[in-house]
Formats: C-alpha cells, sequence, structure tokens
C-alpha cells in the first residue's frame, strides 16, 4: 500500500467564536477574520509538515483547492505544489484536486500542471474535482452545467497534455482555437489522473469508466460508506464495464492521530477535531452545501439523508466509532487501518494528519509517531491481505 | 373554472400547459416556485379571458432539451408556441422569473402581444440595489421573505419545509438555477432593449418585497415607455397571493382598456 499525508491548510488560528454570529466560515464570513501575519506563520509551518513528512519516508504529499473559507486556505493548491516541488526529492506531489471546470479557461490549470510534471520530473498527480457546493457562489459557474463543464473540462486538459498542437477543441462550454502545450507534461500520456469525491455514483462511473480507469479517491466518511462506494468501484468495472478493477485504482481519505496511548490520543486530538466539524466544516445552508444541479436529484436526496443524521455537535467518540478519523495507539491505529484494508483492499492511504485546530508541536508527534511506528507495517499490505471481492447478487444503487 | 392539461412540442421542447376559461388570450408566466402553489387569481381571470399558463422548459411537467440553455432560449419557444398555437391580441402576464421571461419575448418581437403585465418582475439589475439570494438561503427562509405578512410567510415557511425535498420542488429549483445563477435573475443586456417593449405594459409590485426590492418597480416603470405602475401596499414578493383583491382590480381595469 502507498501512503501519503494530505493537507488542508485551514485557519487554524481562526477565533473560534465567529461561529456564534455566522453559521458558516464559508463565503460569507468576513476577511477581517483572517490575520495575513498568522497566516504567514501557517502557511510555512504547513509547507515544512508536508516537507517533513517527505522525509519521513511517505509516498507522497498532497494539498487541494478551496475558496473564500477558513476551512481549507489553499485557492491555489498550484503555488502549494510549486513550493514542494524543489523542497522534495523523491515522494509523488499530488494536487487532490483542481476545479478545472470553475474556470473560463482550464487550460491555464492544464499549463501549470505540465510546468509542475517538468520541473519535478514526473511526479505530479493531477486531482480533477467539480469543487464543492459553495464553490459555486464563489466563482459564480453555474451548477447545473458542472457535470458537463467537469468532463469537457477534463476532455480539453487530457487532449491537450496528450495530442500534437496545434489543434482546435470544439466544446459546449469551452471552444479554443489554438491548443498548444508548452511544455508538454514529463509523463506519458499524463500525470496519473485521480478523482476525488466525498462519494457521488456520478463520479464513480466517469473514473471506473474504461477509457479512465482514474484512482477513486474516497473523502472522510464514515467507514461503512468508504467500503460501499470503493465496493461500487470494483462492482461497476465487473458488471457495466467488463474487468477486474485493479485495487491501486482505490484509495481511502481520513484523518489519523497517533499518541502513546488510546486515552491520549484521543485527549490530545479530541478539540481540534471537533472544531473541524463543528466550526470549519458546516455550511450556511443545504443550498450551500449541494447548489441546485450540482448532482443529481437521486444523489441529492441521498446526500442529505445521509447529513441530517450529523446535526449539532460532532464528538470524537462519535467520529471514531463511525470510522470517520481514526485515532489511538500505534498499536490501535496499524490495527485499524489493516482492519480496513482487510476489508475494501484499497492500495492507497491518503492520511490528513493536522486537522482543525492542531498545533505545530502536537502535529509533528503525530507525523513521527505515524511514520515510524504505523506506516512501515501497512506499507507492506497487499492484495494477499485483501479477503477479495464478491460480486454482490443484486446491483447496487 | 376548469383548467385543462395540454402538451405542444416545440422544436423538441414538450412543453405542458393548462387552458382554460373564455375571451381574449392572457398567457401567464410563473416565478421560480412553479405552479406548486396555484395562484387563485387565475381562477379569477378565466372567467373573463382565455388563460393559457405552461409550466417554463424544465419545472413541472415541461422538459428542458438541451438546446434550452437560458432565459432568452425560452422566449423564443414562447415566441414559437404562439405562433403554433395561433395565438394574437395576446395578454402576457409574467410574475418574477415569468415577467423577465415576458420582457425577453416582448424585446424580441409584440407582434402577437396586446399587453404586458410585469408582477415583481426579475431581468435587471439596479446597481447597488440587491436582490435576496434565493440559492443562499434554504427554501423555508426564501417563503418566508416572499410575504410581507408574518404570518403568511411563517405559513408559507412551514409548507417549503414540507416539500423542499419533494422531486417537483427539486425540479424546480434546478431549473430556477439554470436560468437564474450567474448573473443573478437578470440578463445585463435587457436593459438596453426595453424601448423595444411596444405595447401598453403595467408594471405591479409589493411595497414590502424583500426578494427583488421596489426599486426595481421605478426602474422598470423608468425604462419602458408608457408604462403604468401599481404599488400594492402590505404586500411582498407574491402581491397577486398576498394581496389577491386588490391585484385582481389593478390588473382588470389595466386590461379592460
Amino acid at each position: 500500500m502507498k501512503v501519503m499525508s494530505f493537507h488542508l491548510m485551514p485557519y487554524a488560528d481562526l477565533d473560534l467564536s465567529v461561529k456564534d454570529s455566522y453559521r458558516t466560515v464559508w463565503v460569507v464570513l468576513p476577511n477581517r477574520y483572517y490575520d495575513p501575519k498568522k497566516g504567514h506563520a501557517l502557511y510555512n509551518r504547513y509547507l515544512d509538515e508536508l516537507e517533513l513528512c517527505a522525509e519521513l519516508g511517505f509516498d507522497g504529499v498532497c494539498v487541494n483547492e478551496h475558496h473564500q473559507n477558513a476551512y481549507g486556505l489553499m485557492p491555489s493548491p498550484v503555488v502549494m505544489a510549486s513550493a514542494l516541488a524543489r523542497r522534495t526529492r523523491d515522494c509523488r506531489i499530488a494536487i487532490l484536486g483542481n476545479a478545472f471546470c470553475l474556470r473560463e479557461h482550464p487550460l491555464t490549470l492544464a499549463e501549470e500542471h505540465a510546468m509542475l510534471d517538468v520541473i519535478t520530473g514526473g511526479r505530479l498527480i493531477s486531482g480533477f474535482v467539480r469543487g464543492v457546493g459553495s464553490e459555486y457562489f464563489s466563482f459564480g459557474t453555474n451548477p447545473v452545467h458542472s457535470l458537463e463543464r467537469h468532463q469537457e473540462a477534463h476532455d480539453l486538459v487530457v487532449r491537450a497534455w496528450t495530442e500534437p498542437g496545434p489543434f482546435a477543441f470544439e466544446g459546449k462550454h469551452y471552444h479554443c482555437e489554438y491548443v498548444n502545450l508548452w511544455p508538454r507534461p514529463y509523463q506519458q500520456p499524463h500525470p496519473p489522473i485521480w478523482c476525488p469525491s466525498m462519494g457521488s455514483v456520478e463520479t464513480l462511473e466517469w473514473a471506473a469508466h474504461p477509457d479512465r480507469k482514474y484512482v477513486y479517491l474516497q473523502a472522510y466518511s464514515p467507514v461503512e460508506a468508504v467500503a460501499r462506494y470503493l465496493n461500487l468501484y470494483r462492482e461497476l468495472a465487473q458488471r457495466r464495464y467488463g474487468y477486474e478493477a485493479s485495487s491501486d485504482r482505490i484509495g481511502w481519505s481520513t484523518p489519523v492521530y497517533v499518541a502513546q496511548t488510546d486515552a491520549q490520543a484521543v485527549d490530545e486530538a479530541r478539540e481540534h477535531i471537533e472544531a473541524l466539524f463543528n466550526v470549519f466544516l458546516p455550511k450556511q445552508s443545504e443550498l450551500m452545501f449541494f447548489p441546485p444541479g450540482y448532482m443529481s436529484p437521486e444523489s441529492l436526496k441521498r446526500a442529505l439523508a445521509a447529513k441530517r443524521g450529523h446535526k449539532g455537535g460532532v464528538k470524537i467518540e462519535h467520529l471514531i466509532e463511525r470510522g470517520i478519523m481514526i485515532c489511538g495507539s500505534p498499536d490501535t491505529v496499524r490495527r485499524r487501518i489493516t482492519e480496513c484494508h482487510h476489508l475494501m483492499g484499497f492500495q492507497e492511504l491518503v492520511c490528513m494528519l493536522q486537522f482543525g485546530t492542531l498545533p505545530g508541536d502536537l502535529t509533528e508527534k503525530n507525523i513521527r509517531l505515524f511514520a515510524s511506528e504505523v506506516m512501515p507495517a501497512i506499507k507492506t499490505l497487499t492484495d494477499q491481505n485483501y479477503r477479495g471481492f464478491e460480486l454482490p447478487r443484486v446491483a447496487a444503487e | 373554472m376548469a383548467f385543462v392539461r395540454h402538451t405542444i412540442d416545440i422544436n423538441d421542447c414538450k412543453l405542458s400547459f393548462v387552458r382554460g376559461g373564455k375571451g381574449a388570450p392572457l398567457l401567464y408566466l410563473h416565478g421560480t416556485d412553479g405552479l406548486a402553489e396555484w395562484p387563485a387569481i387565475l381562477d379569477t381571470l378565466a372567467e373573463r379571458f382565455d388563460v393559457i399558463v405552461p409550466d417554463h422548459p424544465g419545472f413541472g411537467a415541461s422538459e428542458a432539451p438541451a438546446w434550452i440553455d437560458d432565459v432568452s432560449d425560452v422566449a423564443y419557444c414562447y415566441l414559437d408556441a404562439i405562433e403554433a398555437l395561433g395565438l394574437s391580441d395576446l395578454h402576457v402576464v409574467g410574475q418574477s422569473l415569468g415577467g423577465w421571461i415576458a420582457l425577453e419575448m416582448a424585446v424580441r418581437s409584440t407582434h402577437r402581444l396586446r399587453s404586458l403585465t410585469l408582477i415583481s418582475a426579475a431581468g435587471i439589475h439596479v446597481k447597488g440595489v440587491p436582490k435576496a439570494d434565493i440559492f443562499m438561503i434554504d427554501p423555508e427562509e426564501h417563503a418566508r421573505l416572499a410575504y410581507a405578512d408574518p404570518t403568511k410567510g411563517a405559513e408559507a415557511a412551514e409548507r417549503a419545509g414540507a416539500d423542499k425535498y419533494q422531486d417537483l420542488a427539486i425540479l424546480n429549483r434546478i431549473a430556477s438555477a439554470r436560468f437564474g445563477w450567474q448573473p443573478r435573475f437578470f440578463n445585463p443586456r435587457l436593459e438596453r432593449w426595453l424601448h423595444r417593449v411596444k405595447v401598453p405594459t403595467q408594471i405591479i409590485w409589493g411595497d414590502g418585497d424583500r426578494i427583488i426590492p421596489p426599486a426595481y418597480a421605478e426602474a422598470f416603470h423608468r425604462l419602458i415607455p408608457g408604462s403604468t405602475l401599481t404599488m400594492i401596499p402590505n404586500a411582498g414578493h407574491l402581491p397577486h397571493v398576498e394581496r389577491t383583491p386588490a391585484v385582481t382590480q389593478a390588473m382588470q381595469s389595466f386590461l379592460r382598456n
């Protein structure tokens, strides 16, 4: 199994009492709550944390994109990936992901990803996402066109990376007279494409398609939902597309906290992971999460039903119990990941080792303990340790 | 008054509408909530008019084929529908989103139109006067804001909360976003063509409209030559629902002349 370290780069110095005056830290929280001097220290601390992970032998470091919020301060993950490109040597750099479809001109991102891939000698992973619902408020992009723009932007970018230019691209949302990328990407035919998702059948169907076979990465969700979506990838591959999905196409992303004992881990992580779920994640309204047309009516109903379960203050015990986070002693965390791997067989694990307000000293301790006590054992997990996939008799979804 | 449902095919757009009453033809164009709640004023109008009430493409029982991207496509679709139905001397009444559609029709052609009635219409932007962002707020809050009377607002909020996960409500929200997401419920190029609205136009607005503030009524009044403006006291964004008698009276005296 490959193990990577993911950072959201939250504004951890946020005055958490804003929760009393604003229902969300997204889009409408005034940016006077952001202090650039504190931001300077945070950005540099977070980059140090990812560089430490690279030094300690993680297979990759990961960044992502969000806009106008305190939850994740990387409106341009390309900037962070560039900073990491020259400070890391061997590990992969994963952008998980960039929202190509939010841009009026997705080729700007295609160029930047190609530059990163060339600078790093082919260490880039390109994640293609649609952006979360609130990003459609920030950018003004119509969520009704989100899925078709996403797919069209992908077609444009992949053709730009792989086809000899110049050529014209004639799409519905994008029309380019001249597509002729300088530089072309280092990796051939192009950097690996990943599809991070909070759980969407549309994304799974698209990622698993035999023309693509992209890595599907399920972002933090209850473990039963992770299992359902990861199995759905294998099921779609087999039942609809007639091939057997390889386990290295399947990934799981989850917050992880390790300390000397289970009790100490819960004690140290509690306020910081609870801040993530109770302050950084909530949105103004359901529509801000899921603007109209962002997903099909069927997916919307499923997503809303799943959300209705956890209103109010989330507790760390609940997160651990439902498998939304992994937390405990090295032994517990190792065992938990091994069990989950046995059930789901993912060959890519993306760990979020800083979350919410977790301060620098605890983050570094978490990273070091995880790297020395957990990572060596779980890196040896292969398909031999996976119980294997059995096609359910009745088709899911 | 019995309304009967019909379907007409316009360039592969299956347009569903109900029709009832006798008299001169009158086309009613609904707002973002569709026709989930039937406005009683339509029954009154059907006593004197042949009232035709379509679901806009993507709303209710009408389909939204891929070629319908924006309100101008909807306007052309309705202009085609009017021809296909052989209607002329048509009174067009549009509320909110429907008022915007009516204006997009009228700047393109008033050939078959007799008059225009705009009730709290969308379609333009008045600098510095924001409309409510109905996509940022929950349906309950949207419903509450639509009424001037807090009691009626609270009742509407309760109904909206009960319905918000129903297929029809989801469908209507998606269709509203298709036409009104960006820029929010206006066409920057409409304003410069409003002088082309060359039929008698009546503007009706609730003086307590918190979705599209009354400043928009003044702007339309200024931009549409010869238009008349009727402000309805103690009414919100749905004056024809909240103050039905006052709006009925204003409409009937306008339509008679």
